[in-house]
């Protein structure tokens, strides 16, 4: 129960060529170390699932992967190629696209103006708003997700459904890769099922590799091939979902916030908060 | 699949109905009235409307042509052209104090250059204008680069401004210089030339804010900022762009007073223009808070304020009790605006 990585499952992972590799990522907010050494590959049309605990470094790698910021140190290799992405239109452009965990959804514009922000379709200057509205409905329907109009400001849609429209956003340009950021956050069982299925029917496409970020992996597990633990800033497990369950990642999971206690126990006798682990 | 994307459908399919509001009836007329209602500018329309009416039916030489030039091209036409700036900073998050002294740092820019330098009166014109923009610049560069708040921001370039103004024209009025009473009246001299100025500036700001990617990542920029830069739009960019936009019609603005008075006066232009702006575009139905605003409501909320300006010194109203008009029409029209957001918002099944 010690946590090792899956030397077996990596090495296959290798020999089927990478899509995308980070090798010895690290992040500094000024004093603050947000990610120290962290070592990740996704294989072509794979699905990593990327636990653990909250405020352990997997958003902050997440907007490293998809553009929104540097690394401090470490390098990025997409397709064998070693890459500086300049920003997220970059990544974009070069095939990833990423769900945030706050969606990046304007609540002021509409579902159709929504699912092509930064991506606008124009005629000249002005915006083709017809064009837009006609592909947004399109592909909304092609993915299964009802809403009542894609005229409607994002605002009066359920969390499930703006979930969904931000999901829906993200494979609209076909990206090579998609990053989900904890994709279930605020949703129920049934609106997760959404996104699930989505995921799934990708994922038998099989033009697409995602890496789905989740602090409940349990959900998760199912739709993964393969997951990796983030703790203290590194990827501290790596095995394929098939090789490795539920009962084992909550064990490593209890040991780490057991540890915490005893931590706080030592340095203080007050009594232990639930801000710790949750 | 389907079931599923059903479950969440119905969520929405049945809003709740506003707090004692009556179903909806197959009446197309009230159905018009509510959808009527239900538009931004729908308040303002009203209020401009009633105040029109009102002044009509008060004096007759409200509609006398000799008025009408002073009620929309020199009452209403400034306010309306600073207006357009003010919405497009408010919606992306910003406010800019200072672009009342902009208007009236700009004349005496081009009296200086052209009387004191001897430049030709288009190349000073043009670079008054320019330094509207450089004004601007300098405003988003401390806002967006340096990270004050745009209050404090434009508050303290706005002083250094007014300095600037006294210390140079010793506080001071000077005429126009001669060279540009040509190109004066087509900017601002001209009876008409100010209101329709002012039209083509705001039809070509709602444009701009409703039809163009830089409107939209305008009113992202305001409405979610972390969002926009998720999304890749480069936010700085845009804040740079509107402040400078505003530094620009704030320029443009006091040429067109100083042509159109044919002075060129320290008092003109500071808070007031900036003011009645914001104004404008808060009773015209644009949030302090970003995200939300038109410009159409705000050229009419400019309209509004006009006609009050203009409509109560045709009916002897001094300016001292004016201000409390001005206070009361303010309250009245937020008051009206705050109780329409609630119907839009509850009132999305009709």
């Amino acid at each position: 129960m010690t946590t090792t990585s899956s030397d077996a499952a990596a090495a296959a992972s290798a020999a089927s060529g990478d899509i995308l590799r980070a090798e010895h990522i690290s992040k500094k907010y000024g004093a603050v170390t947000a990610l120290t050494d962290v070592n990740l590959h996704l294989g072509r049309g794979e699905v990593l699932g990327l636990l653990g605990d909250n405020g352990a470094g997997k958003s902050t790698l997440l907007k490293i992967l998809c553009g929104f910021q540097p690394p401090t140190t470490g390098k990025l290799f997409l397709e064998g190629q070693e890459v500086e992405f300049k920003g997220v239109d970059d990544a974009r452009a070069r095939g990833i696209d990423a769900v945030y965990q706050d969606l990046a959804l304007v609540n002021q514009l509409t579902v159709y103006h929504n699912m092509f922000l930064n991506r606008e379709r124009t005629n000249g200057v002005l915006l083709n708003n017809r064009v837009m509205k006609r592909l947004a409905r399109e592909h909304l329907d092609e993915m299964g997700i009802r809403i009542p109009s894609v005229n409607v400001e994002v605002a009066k849609l359920s969390g499930g459904q703006r979930q969904a429209i931000a999901v829906a956003r993200s494979v609209f340009s076909n990206p090579k890769i998609l990053l989900l950021d904890e994709p279930l956050a605020a949703m129920g069982v049934k609106e997760g099922a959404i996104i699930l299925d989505l995921v799934r029917q990708l994922k038998e496409q099989g033009q697409v590799s995602i890496i789905i970020i989740a602090h409940n992996y349990g959900q998760v597990l199912e739709v993964c091939d393969r997951v990796n633990l983030v703790q203290h800033g590194e990827i501290t497990f790596d095995k394929r979902s098939a090789d490795t369950s539920v009962t084992e990642l909550t064990d490593i999971v209890v040991a780490e916030y057991r540890k915490a206690l005893e931590e706080r126990h030592r340095l203080d006798q007050q009594p232990p908060s639930t801000t710790n682990g949750r | 699949m389907s079931k599923v994307s059903e479950a969440v459908e119905n969520r929405t399919d049945s809003p709740s109905q506003p707090p004692g509001a009556t179903p909806p009836r197959s009446n197309p007329l009230r159905a018009a009235g509510l959808a009527f209602l239900r538009q931004r500018e729908a308040t303002v329309l009203v209020v401009a409307i009633a105040l029109i009416i009102y002044f009509a039916v008060s004096s007759s030489n409200f509609y006398g042509s000799a008025n009408l030039t002073t009620w929309l091209s020199q009452d209403s036409a400034y306010i309306m052209i600073i207006a357009v700036g003010e919405v497009l900073l408010l919606i992306c998050g910003e406010i800019d104090l200072s672009v009342g002294f902009i208007f009236t740092f700009s004349p005496f820019l081009m009296h200086y250059l052209i009387d004191f330098y001897g430049f030709p009166a288009i190349l000073a014109i043009i670079i008054s204008l320019i330094m509207g923009l450089a004004v601007g610049w300098v405003n988003a560069f401390l806002t967006v680069s340096v990270g004050l708040p745009s209050f404090i921001t434009t508050l303290g370039t706005g002083f250094v401004l007014l300095g600037l103004v006294n210390t140079t024209s010793h506080a001071e009025a000077v005429p126009i210089p001669a060279s540009v009473t040509g190109i004066g009246h087509w900017i601002g001299s001209g009876t008409w030339s100010e209101f329709i100025w002012a039209v083509i500036l705001v039809i070509l700001g709602h444009i701009l804010l409703t039809r163009t990617k830089w409107g939209l990542h305008t009113i992202s920029a305001g409405g979610n900022l972390l969002g926009a830069q998720e999304a890749g739009i480069k936010v700085n960019r845009i804040k740079y762009g509107n402040f400078m936009l505003t530094g620009l019609l704030g320029a443009f603005v006091g040429l067109q007073v100083a042509f159109q008075t044919n002075t060129i006066d320290p008092t003109a232009g500071g808070y007031q223009p900036m003011f009645y702006a914001v104004t404008a575009a808060v009773i015209g139905g644009t949030a302090m808070l970003g995200g939300v605003g038109t410009i159409l409501g705000a050229a009419l909320g400019a309209i509004v304020l006009g006609t009050l300006t203009d409509g109560f010194s045709i009916l002897g109203v001094s300016a001292n009790p004016l201000d409390i008009i001005f206070g009361g029409a303010i309250l009245v029209a937020m008051i009206a605006n705050v109780q329409l957001a609630r119907l839009r918002e509850a009132g999305r099944s009709v």
